[in-house]
Formats: structure tokens, sequence, C-alpha cells
């Protein structure tokens, strides 16, 4: 079948990284290691594993920092290789039921008995076994040797995995699920109060959808946004302030009336939510958090220099929000149908068109995209 | 004999007229028939100043006694005078205030009078730095009051420094700086360079809080001032003077000492600024040249430094002293003399060329919405009668618009420019919607009270001074402006004044009259 493969080389995967580091994001893809390839399907791992053909798969963040080998090594046991990347998907079963793949490789999938205690609990997104049981090293479907991954024409994923598409949802509309369902499950753990929400892609915009609907539980919300059409959607999906990066200390300045000395402003938003995951952006949430407020790391961040003193100083907690559980799935489902979020997929292309697809999505914003998708329904071989 | 100010037609020999450009020129031709008001040339010098001071002290007009028989010992006495807004550009030394305030420090000495403090009239405008304030006061004064906390910057949020002095008969707050109100006498020592200047609004502004300033300082007032230039179509003046009458009701006795200027507004170098164009010398066509040239090739922050350490030659008019209403009366008169020019009918399209300095840009950046402020605001207003302009006609300004502020002086402006023109540029919805919460805001005021800032209402007051020309205007186009910076305005950018023109003919139709309103100097039409 054909899919796109991503071997460990180092030597293209170097080539990646210089590539990405000079010649901007996305630009890995020319010299790194991910190519088109004809491959074997995945083998059923086990009982209650089945066949997934993707129909759309959207491309991730995370899938860009890893062509461009941006990726912190934290990760290279979790993962195992050559991998079939693409773990947004929206695909059928050999039925032809739609499914939605919830990408997160835990207890359930793995065999594993008895289960951890995080999955135990249905914090699955937690897992403690995630490199362990009968499947390859992955943390999720995409980064797993055994299971493919979206961009591929077939993938295999466990019943627990599965999550079907109700009747009336387009394929545009599914494959927003998974990672509205990053989304609702980082704004569930944002406590009432003023908020902020640093970068408008994908996840940012999501993340606004999830604190807004279906209600506004919460305060004031501040979003930054460095396109224009992302400052619009920031807007339509419940931002009440949009402004530009550069203007997000401000815009709460002026919403919290604090005062300032040097850079760091003394009061702010009682939560920020970071998006982006960089350097600046964490230093920028730092600032512009209220002394005991909270900053939630939805963006993944990486090997990231930070001065701490104001975290210490103002006695702010950070903390991460990875993935999802099934719970955030059906809430995403929601979410996805109530707002009508297809609006946020911009354009699909073919495997073969794969650099391309990769380029616009690693520039999304600065041209007016938000998700990237490749539309695997045509594919031959399919 | 100066000659008075006249309109000109613009015909086939009419040479290229200047337009101010910000921190520099241009020289544009305007098409056959357009007109071009010129000022009055500058008014006689007084020949004596000090001695004019001296005999308007002891010689005041209206119901007001000589000021040596108003001191006596033990009173307290506060001279109060207006602040770096005054005149533009800043004039050589030594300045008229310090040759005013230091004749009523000699009578005050001579009377034996010991409390004596010197507020400046900041209003919401921002503090003064020593330097500006040993420049207006001269060294003398200076360092007799600074070094003993006798010289004091009026305080618009210190709640300690205040006094509500009552209500006028519409319900506008009368609260002005506590120190003045609680002496035996306030002097207050003006410049009226603009017909809007002094009166009543010397002290019911300059030393009034937001609390009374907002009566007046809003849109429903400037949108029926027309204009706020004539004093007796104003409705901020009809609310000045109300604030008056209880400020003289409430017992503040007021000794007003008003003085004119005349409009030789720039040194020799810059000469040609002065002068109508076909009559430009040899001298004057090679300023012109050197002096473009020079500020072609400066960086901006040099070209800034250039302009702004300009000190005007202005030379005084006239000196009047006494009872605030009687002196205004005198004073207007002599503004008006130097600057009033008979204008015959309203035009389609009225072009303006803006310079680097306005009210609240001294010694700073002129910001965008000071650009609209003057634009709009002061030029626009520089009539009686009726405006140049026809309702629904078209402004073009020629001003560069940089997108830039001065992060000391103009926080507010900043927030103002980036959030709220980014939303509307609607005065009405402006006012509404976000007015009190930048006039409350604690860090604005904390800059305003500690550092060198404009109070955090400022900006929206600058939007204000521009509504009756907002509602009046069927088009706003900025030349040679920064697009984003104009479009943010809510005006039209344009490249050059032929485009402008062009752009204009969308609003007003084919073939519109065109009137240009020469600067400098200062000239207000007089629009029959």
């Amino acid at each position: 079948m054909r899919a796109l493969l991503f071997e460990r080389k180092v030597a293209k995967y170097a080539a990646a990284r210089v590539a990405g580091a000079l010649a901007g994001a996305g630009s890995g893809v020319r010299v790194g290691p991910l190519r088109l390839a004809e491959v074997d399907e995945p083998e059923l791992p086990g009982p209650g594993w089945v066949r997934v053909r993707p129909r759309l798969t959207g491309i991730c963040g995370s899938d860009l920092a890893t062509i461009d080998a941006r990726s912190s090594r934290y990760f290279e046991p979790i993962v195992s290789f050559p991998f079939v990347p693409g773990h947004e998907v929206v695909g059928e079963l050999d039925d032809g039921t739609r499914v939605v793949v919830q990408p997160t490789l835990t207890c359930a999938a793995r065999g594993v008995d008895p289960m951890c205690d995080q999955c135990v609990a249905g914090r699955t997104n937690l897992c403690e076994r995630i490199a362990f049981g009968h499947v390859e090293p992955g943390l999720q479907t995409g980064f797993c040797e055994d299971t493919g991954g979206g961009w591929g024409l077939v993938l295999v994923a466990h019943e627990s995995q599965l999550h079907r598409v109700p009747g009336g949802m387009s394929d545009e509309q599914a494959v927003l699920v998974e990672p509205a369902a990053c989304a609702v499950h980082a704004a569930a753990t944002v406590r009432s109060g003023s908020i902020a929400v640093v970068g408008a892609g994908t996840l940012g915009l999501l993340t606004i959808a999830a604190l807004r609907h279906p209600e506004k539980p919460h305060g004031p919300l501040i979003a930054t946004a460095k396109h224009a059409e992302q400052r619009k959607l920031a807007r339509e999906l419940g931002a009440d302030l949009v402004v530009e990066p550069g203007a997000l200390e401000r815009a709460v300045r002026m919403h919290s009336r604090a005062f300032q000395f040097g850079e760091q402003l003394t009061s702010g938003v009682d939560t920020v939510v970071d998006c982006v995951g960089s350097e600046d952006s964490i230093a920028q949430s730092l600032r512009v958090v209220a002394p005991g407020g909270g900053v939630v790391l939805v963006g993944m961040p990486g090997v990231t220099t930070v001065d701490l003193t104001p975290l210490w100083h103002r006695e702010v907690s950070v903390r991460g929000s990875y993935a999802y559980t099934a719970d955030d799935f059906a809430a995403a489902f929601e979410l996805v149908a109530d707002l009508g979020l297809e609006r946020l997929l911009s354009a699909t292309y073919t495997l073969d068109r794969y650099r391309e697809a990769v380029e616009h999505a690693s520039a999304a914003g600065r041209r007016g995209a938000v998700k990237i998708a490749f539309d695997l329904r045509n594919e031959r071989n399919r | 004999m100066p000659r008075p100010g006249f309109v000109l037609d613009v015909d086939r020999s009419t040479p290229p007229v200047l337009f101010w450009h910000g921190e520099g020129f241009r020289l544009e031709r305007l098409p056959t028939g357009s007109r071009v008001i010129y000022a009055p040339e500058p008014l006689a010098a007084l020949k004596d100043p000090d001695e004019a001071i001296r005999h308007a002290l002891l010689n005041p007009l209206g119901d007001s006694k000589p000021l040596p028989e108003l001191l006596s010992p033990g009173m307290k006495l506060t001279i109060c005078f207006d602040d770096i807004s005054l005149p533009l550009p800043p004039m050589r030394r030594p300045d008229v205030r310090q040759r005013v305030i230091e004749a009523v420090l000699d009578m005050a000495a001579a009377a034996g009078v010991d409390d004596v403090v010197l507020v400046a009239a900041l209003a919401l405008h921002r503090r003064m730095t020593d330097d500006e304030l040993r420049h207006a006061l001269g060294d003398r004064v200076f360092d007799a009051f600074a070094p003993h906390g006798r010289l004091q910057q009026h305080d618009a949020e210190d709640p300690d420094g205040l006094v509500h002095l009552g209500t006028t008969e519409q319900g506008e707050d009368v609260e002005i700086n506590k120190r003045a109100a609680t002496s035996d006498l306030i002097v207050y020592v003006n410049i009226n360079l603009v017909a809007m200047d002094g009166g009543w609004k010397s002290t019911a502004t300059g030393l009034a809080s937001y609390r009374s300033l907002r009566h007046h300082h809003n849109v429903r007032t400037m949108q029926h001032s027309r204009s706020f230039m004539d004093q007796h179509r104003s409705e901020l003046h009809s609310s000045n003077w109300r604030m008056g009458k209880v400020l003289r009701d409430s017992g503040v006795k007021i000794f007003q000492i008003e003085t004119t200027l005349n409009n030789d507004t720039f040194p020799t170098e810059f000469g040609f600024l002065q002068r109508r164009e076909w009559e430009w010398s040899a001298r004057d066509r090679a300023s012109f040249l050197a002096v473009s040239k020079t500020l072609d090739r400066a960086p901006g922050r040099l070209k800034r430094s250039i302009f702004h350490s300009i000190k005007s030659p202005h030379a005084m008019t006239s000196v009047q002293a006494g009872e605030v209403e009687a002196v205004h009366e005198v004073t207007t008169a002599n503004v008006y003399k130097q600057q009033l020019v008979e204008v015959s009918g309203q035009t389609d399209v009225l072009t303006m060329g803006l310079p680097y300095i306005c009210p609240y840009n001294v010694n700073s950046v002129m910001n965008p919405i000071l650009v609209m402020c003057l634009g709009l605001g002061y030029f626009f207003n520089l009539y009686k009668g009726q405006p140049l302009v026809r309702q629904g006609g078209v402004v073009i300004m020629s001003h560069p618009t940089p997108w830039a502020f001065h992060p000391v002086h103009h926080p507010s402006y900043i927030d103002f420019f980036e959030q709220v023109l980014a939303e509307t540029t609607d005065p009405v919805e402006i006012e509404a919607k976000y007015e009190e919460s930048f006039a409350t805001d604690p860090w604005y005021i904390h800059l305003y009270r500690t550092s060198y800032a404009y109070h955090g209402v400022h900006p929206f007051y600058m939007w204000y001074w521009g509504a009756h020309a907002l509602q009046h205007l069927g088009g706003v186009i900025v030349v040679g402006g920064d697009a984003r910076a104009v479009r943010r305005l809510g005006f039209k950018p344009a490249s050059t004044l032929r485009d402008a023109l062009e752009m204009a003919e969308d609003v007003v139709g084919r073939d519109p009259s065109i009137t240009h309103i020469h600067n400098p100097p200062i000239l207000m039409a007089d629009v029959r």
C-alpha cells in the first residue's frame, strides 16, 4: 500500500533540522527522512484490533515538528521506527462504518493487564504503559511502527480507539474531532476567571471554541493571532478581544488594570492557555498571568529556556495538557458539529503532493489557512 | 505696516505652494482656480514688553483693582501659568511667562507677600520637565521656587489637592486645584496663541480635575461648538464660562493676565516658511533647498531633534490684565487682529499641510492621533462663521503620519490607537464604550502623576476635538502618510496631492472648488 514513511535516518534527520532552522518551518520535508513509499499493510496485533482505511487525515503541529526534526529527544523511547505519521484520522472500517481514531495507544490497546492506575481511572491520556505491551512503543497511532498511521492507506486500531462518526457528520467535520478533543481537554483544565489564549493556529482556535462552548462559563478571553484570517476566526469562535502577539501584554494590562515593571505586569489574567509552546510564548505567558494564576501548556513545548523567576515570585502554576480521554472525544464531536468547525479545514492534498501539503501546513497562518489534511478517499489501491 | 491676510486665486503663473509635511515640506502645484489663504504678516511687537506688562498690572480692565492693591502681607498668592502646550513652537527666552511672572513677583515682594506658589496649569497634560519649566519661567524664578517645593504642577488626580466648589446650573461639577482655590488671589498668566485659549478656560480647564473636565471635553460639546475657536458659538466656552461663574460665586478671586503674540513663528534660517512663495528671494530658495536636502537625508530622530530645537522669535503684541471676561474680550480682538482673514464662501475641498508640532507633542512624537487632532481639530476649526469646507466636503491633509508614539508621553495613546481605533472611529461609540476605562485606569493615572505621561483619557479628547469635522465632512484623505496608520484613523491614504484630488472628486463631484489654508503661520478664516 502507499504511505508516507518516516524512517530513522540520522543524516537525513540532521539535514531536516538544518533545513527547518535555516529555510523555515516545513523545509525538512524536502531533505528529511519522510518519503512516499510502497509498504506492507500493518498486521492486526491481536484480538480487538481492526483495519481502518483513512479517508481524511490532518497534519498536526507535532507532525511538522517531527518532519523538521524539532521534536524533543524525550520522545525517542516512546516512538518506534519506521512509522507512518498521521493521527488526526477519520476513516472507515471494512464494513464501511466511519470512525474517528483516538490515537493514544493505552493499556487497553496494548493488551496490558492489569491496566495502569491512570487507565483504570479513565485518564488514558496519561497511560503509564505507552512503551510496553504487545505493540511496539508509540505514544500514539502515527508514531508507532506496528499500527501504521493516517498518512497511509491502511492503519490498524484497537476497538478502544474507535469513535463512530454520527450519520450526519461529514468527513471534513470528523477530521477535526481529534484536535478538537485536545482543545476540549485543555479547556476543562481552565478554572473560572479571565483567560488569555496564546496562538491561533488550529489548536488555539479550537481551544477558544472549547472554552466558549456551549456557554461562556469563563471570564473575558483575550487571544493572540498573527494573521488576519486567524483574528477573524478567533473572534467568531468567541474571543472577546484578539490582538497581535506583540500586543498581548498591553491588552492584558488594560484588561487587568495592571501596573508594570519592566516588561512584567503586576496583575494579569487568571489563566493563560499557551497553544504555541515556544520559548517566547511561554515567557510571554509568564508575563501576563496574574499572581497565583496558571499557565496551561497545550502547544508542545520541547527543549526551552525560560526564566522561571516570575513563576517562583508570583506563585504561578504551569501544567501541561496532553491529548484527551474518551469523554473528551464525545464533547469534541458536539463542538465540531455545533460550531460548524469544518470551516477550519482549509485545503486537502493527495499523498503524492505531500511536500506541498507539509509546506502549506507549515505556512498555514501566513497563507490564510488553518488545517491542512490529506484526502485519501480517491487514492489508488484503496 | 504689516500687510493683512488675503486669498490668492491660483493661476498659471502661481508658483508651487509650500505644504508642511510633518518634519519636512512639499511644494505642491495647485490647480488653476484654487484659492490659497495667507495669514496677515506679523504685527509689530510691543516696544517695551516689560513696561507694557507693568502698565497692564497697574491699569486693569473690568471690575478689578490694580494688582498692587490686591496684594498684602500674610496673604496666600498662587500664580498659575499655561503649560508646555503654549506657545508653538516654544518661544525664545525670555518667555512671556517669565516676563509676566517676574513682574507679578516684584509687586508681591514689594507688598510683603511671602506665601507664593507657582502652579503649572496642566489640566490632563503631561508634567513639564525641569528644563521646560526653567525655559518658561527663567532661571531666577525657577531657582527661587523649585528647590523649595513652591513651583508645583497641577495634579488632576490628587484627591488631596483638589476642591469641589459646586456645580453649574446645568449640573457640571467644578473641581479645581485646591491650593489655587483656597488662595486669597489667583494670578493666572496666559499666552493666547489661538482664539480658543484664555478666558475662564484658563482656570476652569487648566486647573480642573477629570471629574470637572468631562463636562465640556466630550463629543456633544465638540459637535455643538461651531467652532471652538469662536467663543460665542462654542459650547466648550459656554461650559467654561458657566464654571467661571461658579468659581466667582464661590469666592475664588482671579486676576487674569493675558498676552498675545505675533505670528513671527520661525527663525531666519526657516524664513521661507513665513513668506509667500512668489516673494521668495534667492536666499529663501537657497534656504529651502538646503533645509529640504538636509531633511531628506536625515534619519527620523535627527529630523525630530532639529525641529524640536527650534525656538520661535514670537514677540508679544499685547498684554491685558484684570477681570477675566473683560480681559479676554480685548485679548480675543488682538488675536483676531493677527490671525483673521476674510474668506468669501466655502470650498468643496480643503487642503492643509500639517507641521511637526501641535500642542501635545512639544519635545515629543507627533503620533497619528495627534495628526488627526491637528488637522480636524485645530486647523478645521480655525474658522468664524462657517467652516471653510462645505458640509460633505473633503479635507486633504499632508503629513507622513508615522505609526509612531512616544512611549513615555503618550502611553494611553498607543492603547487607544491599537485597541480602540481598531474597533471603531466613531467618537460617540468611542466615548460611550471606552472612555471611562481609560480615564480611570490606575496605571495611566500613576504615569500621569509621577512620570511625564498625558492622562489616560487624553487621546479621547484628541479624537473628540475632531468630532465636529468628522460629522461635517464627506471624506478625509492623507497625502504621503503611512497607509496603515491612515486607514486605522478611518481616512484614505494617497501618494500625491494629484491622487488625493482625484479621490476627492469621488465624494464632491468633478471640478471641485479647492482652498488651501497656508501654514505657517496660523490663521483663522472668517468665512462669509
